[in-house]
């Protein structure tokens, strides 16, 4: 298949079922829930040395929180309901209870609890205060500006992790054009965030290493610089590949939010120094999700 | 579709209507309904005595009253709706689990008292007690939320533990004592003591500034994000007074105590 030019890889991504919760984080102004939301979602591209993946979905209109201010919704992935709860308290607790002016609130009404202020209320030190508003559980503590208000639990759901294509181009700045191109297509789709830094990958990986100590190690066949030394993938045009990896919470959000990237990509086509689109897998034996490039497009 | 008792003549008696409610009467001719026997003082009598019935098989059950000798209406109510046009007497609403009940004159003493769930609103003035516990027990309205368009008597939320109390008007004495949670806001006046011995919860001030007791201690003038989703609650609630505070972005005075009971109550002055 080729699309403006571009070559579609008749191959799919590997994705993997994860668990997933939403969270609401408002504040004062946009400004400062957004704040809030990129420290609580740093350090948090990839479970394997992360302990979960983590990005901000959109921004929200005060019409759509909770407590009418501007804010935005943010989604986490983990590989377990343990790590997810682990890694939801500690973000919220040192990046949003820390934020200035912020409030919490559960992004998602079904499903099985998550803790989120449930265990934060003690900072409060015995003067937290539980308010019950339309059958809901608050927790206000109080803190150095007010009082920060945060729901109770939110909960959890299934979800999928480790979408993804890559973007074969004819040097690095036309990589990295098309992968900005594929990440304003993407952004704010509902129900997907795009872990990495911008949303892309520039060093994606295989599973395994030489040295025993690493459990993953250099995609060395879409290297550029190893293309005459290892089982190279890419042909002589090629000399840069950008990978957009996505998080979603249900399969039709993956598929929608791969198609809008993916067609984002193609949209630039080999004029734009777009030479191929392929995907990364494990042979389809590991993840139990396959998302198949040409069934994206056109 | 509804179930309408219209009452024929006033009685001196009072009247204890436990059970009557939309559930019970589902599905019953108006005949069926005019036997139900009452209570009235020592005597028994057959509800047709006092009502005209007329029923066309469930729905609302609408209670037209003369005076306010009915007892318990909607006591144990868990679902469905009890309109009464004229007034209502004491323990209306008695421990109702869900549903919704409207007054459209006054509410003796004790109305939602021990409410769980559902709504209760009085268009006229509610009596002493309102949503407190009953004499002896601890635990006053558990949830739920009860609209007063009037005023409310004295031990307003008294043993309050959760849910929500509106008054349009005053609130007399003792508003809010013993309080173990919840939330009483009045739009009107707040009679003395506010607050008497609460150990939890909040009550709200939107009128005259309240005088606390000196068990409670003066925490100075805040913007308290829990406000907020107080006014979104209010947004649904049918009370314009209420509804049109939702875009009020205001700070409040706040006392905590009372201290003399662990202090984790508080008393909120709302210049609305």
């Amino acid at each position: 298949m080729i699309l403006n030019g571009v070559a579609i890889d008749d191959t799919f991504a590997e994705a993997f079922g994860m668990k997933a919760t939403r969270i609401v984080v408002t504040a004062r102004n946009l400004a400062w829930a957004r704040i809030a939301g990129v420290s609580m979602t740093g350090f948090a591209t990839s479970v394997i040395g992360c302990g979960c993946e983590a990005g901000i979905e959109r921004d929200m209109a005060p019409s759509e929180t909770p407590d009418g201010r501007p804010g935005v919704s943010i989604l986490l992935f983990a590989v377990s309901t343990k790590e997810l709860t682990r890694q939801l308290e500690r973000r919220v607790g040192q990046c949003v209870l820390t934020a200035p002016s912020t409030a919490v609130y559960a992004g998602i009404a079904e499903g099985d609890p998550l803790p989120l202020g449930k265990q934060l209320r003690y900072f409060g030190d015995g003067h937290q205060i539980s308010k019950v508003v339309d059958g809901r559980r608050y927790w206000r503590i109080p803190v150095m500006d007010g009082e920060f208000v945060v729901q109770d639990v939110t909960h959890v759901t299934k979800a999928i992790g480790g979408g993804n294509f890559l973007i074969l181009a004819t040097g690095q700045d036309e990589a990295l054009r098309a992968a900005e191109a594929a990440i304003d297509a993407m952004r704010g789709l509902p129900g997907v965030v795009m872990p990495f830094p911008g949303g892309v990958v520039r060093s994606g990986s295989k599973v395994g290493s030489k040295y025993k100590a690493l459990s993953a190690s250099t995609n060395d066949a879409f290297c550029p610089t190893l293309r005459g030394a290892v089982d190279s993938a890419l042909d002589a045009a090629v000399e840069s590949v950008l990978e957009i990896v996505i998080d979603s919470v249900t399969d039709a959000q993956m598929r929608a939010a791969m198609s809008a990237g993916l067609r984002a990509v193609c949209a630039l086509g080999a004029e734009r120094g777009i030479r191929r689109i392929s995907a990364g897998n494990y042979g389809g034996k590991l993840g139990q999700f396959h998302y198949r490039l040409r069934e994206l497009l056109p | 579709m509804s179930i309408v008792l219209r009452q024929r003549t006033a009685v001196a008696l009072r009247i204890d209507l436990v059970g009557l409610a939309p559930q019970q009467l589902a599905g019953k001719s108006g005949g069926e309904i005019a036997r139900i026997e009452l209570a009235l003082g020592r005597r028994r009598v057959a509800l047709g005595d006092l009502f005209d019935v007329q029923s066309d098989g469930g729905g609302t059950l609408v209670l037209q009253t003369l005076g306010d000798q009915f007892d318990r209406i909607g006591a144990g109510l868990a679902g469905g709706e009890i309109r009464v046009e004229g007034d209502a007497g004491a323990y209306l609403g008695l421990r109702a689990s869900g549903g919704r009940i409207v007054v459209t004159g006054n509410a003796g003493p004790y109305a939602a008292c021990g409410l769980a769930a559902g709504t209760v609103e009085i268009g006229g003035d509610a009596g002493d007690f309102l949503g407190a516990a009953l004499p002896g027990e601890h635990n006053g309205m558990s949830g739920g939320i009860v609209l007063v368009r009037g005023s409310a008597g004295a031990r307003a939320a008294d043993h309050m533990r959760r849910g929500m109390i509106l008054v349009e008007g005053d609130c007399g004495d003792h508003a809010g004592a013993r309080m173990g949670g919840g939330t009483l806001a009045v739009l009107g006046r707040i009679g003395a003591r506010p607050g008497y011995a609460m150990r939890r919860g909040t009550l709200i001030g939107l009128g005259a500034a309240p005088v606390p007791a000196i068990t409670f201690n003066d925490c100075g003038m805040h913007r308290l994000g829990f406000l907020a989703l107080l006014r979104r609650a209010w947004a649904d609630v049918p009370s314009p007074r209420f509804a049109a505070l939702e875009r009020a972005d205001v700070r409040v005075r706040r006392w905590v105590g009372d201290l003399g009971f662990g202090g984790q109550g508080e008393v909120l002055h709302w210049s609305a």
